[in-house]
This record gives C-alpha cells, sequence and structure tokens, in this order.
C-alpha cells in the first residue's frame, strides 16, 4: 500500500487544508511510514469483534429541552475574526 | 520568601490555613520565580497581576474551609478560561478568549485556587516533546535542552521547576504520564469519565481526559479530588460516588496483587529502564504486596490503533477551525479559498499531518480496512485488561521506553516520536487510570518514572500503591535552578 502525490491531493481537498508540491511529497513520505506501522493490525483476525466505540459503558442521558443559556449573541460573535453586528461575515459566496 | 516555593501544595493549604502565610505571600512567590524562569518558555500567557489582585482580595476575607485555600496554580492552555486568552499551542487560537469557564478549572477557582497563567503545550496536545507549539518549545528543569515531554510539556516544566505548586494537564495518550515521567514529577491520568471535559479544547475526544499533575502522591491526590465531578455539560462524565482521595490516602497495600505484563518488555528497551521496574518489583513486595507475571496480548497493537482513532477524531474536532468563528483567518480569493489557506496557514505540521491521517482513514473506501478494523482492535486490547483484572488489583510497568531525549532528536521521524507512548497509550484505549511516579534516574541524572494502571475509577487503589512505593523510593529530583536569571 503505498499513499501517492494523487491520493494527498484528494485528502487535502478533503480536509481543507491547501498543500503545494513541496508539502504534498513530504507528507506522502511522512504518511507512507506512518501506514507502514498501521499496517501491523492485519495481523489480526477480527472479523467477529465488535468494535469498541467508546469505553464510557453509559447510555446517553435524557434532559429537559429548555434553554439554559439566554441573551449571549455578543458572546457568540465576540472571537469571530470579522464581524458585522450580530452577523458572521465570510467572503461573497453568491454572485 | 525563598524557599515557599519548595513547599508541597499539601504544606502550603496548611501554612495558609494556619495563618503562617498569606495567599499574598505565596502568590508573590511563585510569580517571582516565573519571572525569573523565562528561559524554560513554560508559560504561554502570565497573568499575574490579576493574580496578586486575587490573593489580596482573599487575605482580606479568607475561607479556609476550601480545599485549596488561596493557592495560585498554573494551568495548561487547553483549558478555556473565562476571559484569558487559550490558544492549545496554536496559531489557529492565537487570539482566542474564552467567554465561558472549563468545568475542570471552575472547580479549581471554587475550592480557593487562583489562575497564575496559561502553561504551554504541544498544538492541540498533538505531540510527546512539547516542540510542535506555535510558542517555541519548552526547556526541561532537568537539563538545558532537554525536552520536558508532552503534550503537558509546560505544566511539568512548570512544577518541576517550582513555578507553581501543582497544576493540570490533560492526557490522550501519555500526555501527563510521560512529561511527569521526563521531569521526576507526578502525573495521574484519571479513568475516562471522572473529569468533565466541558471547555477543555478537544483532539480525540474517546480518549482524552484532563488530570492533576504535582511534586509528590498526596498533592496529586487533593487535586485530583477537587477536579474530579459529575458533569451534565459532558455527556460522557459519568456519575459515580469519587472518593476524599487525600483523605482517604493510605500506604498500607499489603495482600494487593500486582500484574507485571510480560509484553512490555520490548525490544530495544534499554536495561536501565528493565532494572527500574525490577526494582519498583521489589519496593512492592517490601510494601507486602504480591506480583503476579500477567500476559496482556494485545499490547504491541496498541500504538496503531491510537494513531488510527486519535487522528479520525481529531480530523473531525478540528473541522471546526475555519477562519468564521473565531481564531485565526486568512485572506482568501473565495470562501473555499479562505478555508483552505486559513487551515494551511494557521495549524502547524504535526496537526496537519494528524488531520490528514485521519481524514484518510475516514474517507469513502478505506473506513472499514482503518477505522473499523482499529475499534475492533481496541476491544481486544480492552477485553486483555478487563481479563487480568479478574486476577490483580494492579499493573506496574515503566511509563516510557527511554528517559528525556534533547531538543530536535526525534522531530523528523514521526514514528520514533510517536514510540514514546508505547506504554501510557493502552490505558486510554482502554479507559483506564494510569499514574506515573518518579522512580529513579538513568546514568545521565534524567528522572525514570514507573506507571501503576488501575481499574476503571479505582483512582484510590493506585493513588495509595503510589503513595507506598513514593515512601520507599524517597526520589530527589535533581534540579541545580541552571535556568534561574
Amino acid at each position: 500500500m503505498s499513499i501517492d502525490l494523487k491520493i494527498i491531493k484528494h485528502i487535502s481537498k478533503l480536509s481543507r487544508i491547501s498543500v503545494n508540491e513541496k508539502k504534498a511529497e513530504k507528507l506522502a513520505g511522512d504518511l507512507n511510514s506512518i501506514f507502514d506501522f498501521i499496517e501491523k493490525l492485519n495481523e489480526l483476525k477480527t472479523d467477529n469483534v465488535e468494535p469498541l466505540t467508546s469505553v464510557a459503558e453509559t447510555t446517553l442521558k435524557l434532559r429537559p429541552d429548555k434553554v439554559k443559556s439566554e441573551n449571549i449573541r455578543e458572546q457568540i460573535v465576540k472571537n469571530s475574526p470579522q464581524d458585522n453586528e450580530d452577523y458572521f461575515v465570510v467572503p461573497k459566496v453568491i454572485e | 520568601m525563598s524557599d515557599i516555593t519548595k513547599q508541597s501544595l499539601t504544606e502550603l493549604v496548611i501554612n495558609i490555613k494556619n495563618k503562617k502565610l498569606s495567599s499574598t505571600e505565596v502568590t508573590k512567590a511563585f510569580i517571582e520565580r516565573s519571572e525569573k524562569s523565562k528561559e524554560l518558555n513554560a508559560y504561554i500567557t502570565e497573568d499575574f497581576t490579576s493574580a496578586l489582585e486575587k490573593a489580596k482580595r482573599f487575605d482580606q476575607k479568607p475561607n479556609f474551609d476550601l480545599k485549596l485555600s488561596g493557592i495560585p496554580m498554573a494551568v495548561k492552555d487547553l483549558f478555556c478560561t473565562k476571559d484569558v486568552k487559550t490558544t492549545a499551542g496554536s496559531k489557529i487560537l492565537n487570539n482566542f478568549v474564552p467567554t465561558y469557564e472549563s468545568t475542570v478549572t471552575e472547580n479549581i477557582w471554587k475550592e480557593g485556587g487562583i489562575l497564575l497563567g496559561k502553561l504551554n503545550c504541544d498544538e492541540f496536545a498533538m505531540g510527546s516533546s512539547n516542540e510542535t507549539s506555535f510558542f517555541g518549545n519548552v526547556q526541561n528543569p532537568i537539563d538545558k535542552d532537554l525536552v520536558p515531554g508532552g503534550s503537558s510539556g509546560g505544566s511539568a516544566s512548570a512544577v518541576a521547576g517550582q513555578l507553581t505548586p501543582i497544576t493540570i494537564g490533560t492526557d490522550t495518550g501519555g500526555s501527563i504520564r510521560q512529561p511527569a515521567s521526563f521531569t521526576g514529577t507526578v502525573g495521574l491520568k484519571p479513568t475516562y469519565g471522572s473529569c468533565s471535559r466541558y471547555g477543555i479544547v478537544a483532539f480525540a475526544s474517546s480518549l482524552d481526559q484532563a488530570g492533576p499533575m504535582a511534586q509528590n502522591v498526596k498533592d496529586c491526590a487533593l487535586l485530583q479530588e477537587v477536579i474530579s465531578t459529575y458533569d451534565p455539560k459532558d455527556s460522557t462524565s459519568i456519575d459515580f460516588t469519587r472518593n476524599q482521595y487525600s483523605k482517604e490516602l493510605s500506604n498500607n497495600i499489603k495482600g494487593k496483587k500486582i500484574g507485571i505484563p510480560k509484553e512490555y518488555r520490548v525490544d530495544g528497551m534499554p536495561k536501565e529502564i528493565e532494572d527500574l521496574w525490577q526494582k519498583g518489583v521489589q519496593y512492592v513486595k517490601d510494601c507486602g504486596a504480591e506480583t503476579i507475571d500477567i500476559s496482556l496480548p494485545h499490547t504491541s497493537y496498541a500504538l496503531p490503533t491510537y494513531y488510527i482513532v486519535a487522528p479520525a477524531e481529531a480530523s473531525s474536532n478540528l473541522a471546526r477551525y475555519d477562519g468564521v468563528k473565531y481564531g485565526f483567518r486568512s485572506k482568501g480569493e473565495n470562501l473555499i479559498d479562505m478555508y483552505e489557506k486559513t487551515r494551511s496557514e494557521g495549524f502547524g505540521a504535526e496537526v496537519q499531518r494528524r488531520i490528514m491521517i485521519g481524514t484518510y482513514v475516514l474517507s469513502s473506501g478505506y473506513y472499514d480496512a482503518y477505522y473499523l478494523k482499529a475499534q475492533k482492535v481496541r476491544k481486544l486490547i480492552k477485553n486483555d485488561f478487563d481479563e487480568v483484572y479478574k486476577k490483580v488489583d494492579a499493573i506496574l510497568t515503566p511509563s516510557t521506553p527511554s528517559s528525556a531525549f534533547k531538543i530536535g532528536e526525534k522531530t523528523n521521524d514521526p514514528v520514533s516520536m510517536y514510540l514514546n507512548d508505547i506504554f501510557t497509550v493502552p490505558v486510554n484505549l482502554a479507559g483506564l487510570p494510569g499514574i506515573s511516579i518518579p522512580a529513579g534516574h538513568d546514568s545521565k541524572g534524567y528522572p525514570l518514572g514507573l506507571q501503576i494502571i488501575g481499574k476503571a475509577f479505582d483512582e484510590q487503589n493506585i493513588l495509595n500503591i503510589a503513595y507506598a512505593m513514593e515512601e520507599k523510593i524517597n526520589f530527589k529530583n535533581k534540579i541545580n535552578d541552571w535556568w534561574i536569571k
């Protein structure tokens, strides 16, 4: 199994992280050595094993559907890199 | 004044309660030492002025019924602190000022603790040497140009260097225990569900746990008592009766059965580590406990499993950093370009690497082969522990396969860096508590740690074993204040 530049470009797009050629090559090298190490898992037969999704053996608790945080609009936009009154601002998306 | 910072948390609490010291005196002493210790680069954000004000306010109207009456403390910069910048060691959160407080830190302030500042860590807690922080690497007080471990490297350095009497870190794959081991301090990773994750910058949600780091076991037990509470705001927080860990601390471990897992004797492990482990076996026997050889057959699969599960969860958790809602934003020609540039410029190399791994293992066509496979192996690893806990009360292992290494020594080889966590990662995968205590020195005089792993929610038992061993080991950290200006 080998991770080539085409795969790197694909996951770069999926993860919304831009990579140039140089960075893509470095990433391919790193990921290949990491996946070589991960391949060890294929030594194990796991057909009849239940996957473990959470170690907390608890079912999600229900709570009344009540508003707890009120009037926090200001707090929510407080850290936004660019805001206009009560809105988040992004580059124009509609022509 | 100078000897105030040498006192343990327990001593400081008593001295403040008996009015031998004021909170202001104690806070001043730690601030002065922190200011002389810039070379350690342990702090990302100092909150000294505000800390002094809080200490003065405490002294004017003291409440000595609290568990941490007037005690100043710096915390890892992964805990959101209201109105105090919280960066997670990342450029992308370089300007983030939370409008809310994490539950764990809230618990500390409620018991009389006072925030000194925010401590350096690997970016988003991804690292084992504190070298991935956007704010630069941290020096280990043990020796110049030595890593303090990671990701809670600033926390470990600050406790070992006596810049704070005690601190909290987070541990996803060893981030409390490994730096504790590298700096000659005590670090506890509690059972998953013991401490609330609310307000902690998320890395891998099924593995992350906050925990105390201290100079000794008793201090560690006291802080655990404060931070471990049931919290409805974290859906994985568990509602169980918590012990009064420090009050119930006992060095009587007679008759306890302690497992020694043969799989932790890994290839290429230095003889010093093996010798330390054997000494550990002798110490617990001297305390009246019994050791039993056990097997955890899937141990060698833990790291590969971790390097699928943790990056997969991280890639999902870190999707929120998009330059829109908070944090750093780069200019882009359009929305997508803005996202891609923000994340490319805002995240460091290790974080990008892990997001890429996580995205890949979750992507269409690879999910079953990697992510599902890893979850199945995770089950086998947990089964190993369930099986041995029918026979033993706790497990004793080395904390790390080596002592602290030099800055830059492992940065070019991610896999060799990952191998640092070989003894700590299985504990996170199984959701168990584990504690690292300093147990000796290597030939260079660097500290080495031993790890005690417990059953789920059995923190009291491993604290007791650690307490009994600590007495026998009588460890003295070799710190010569080389960095003090």
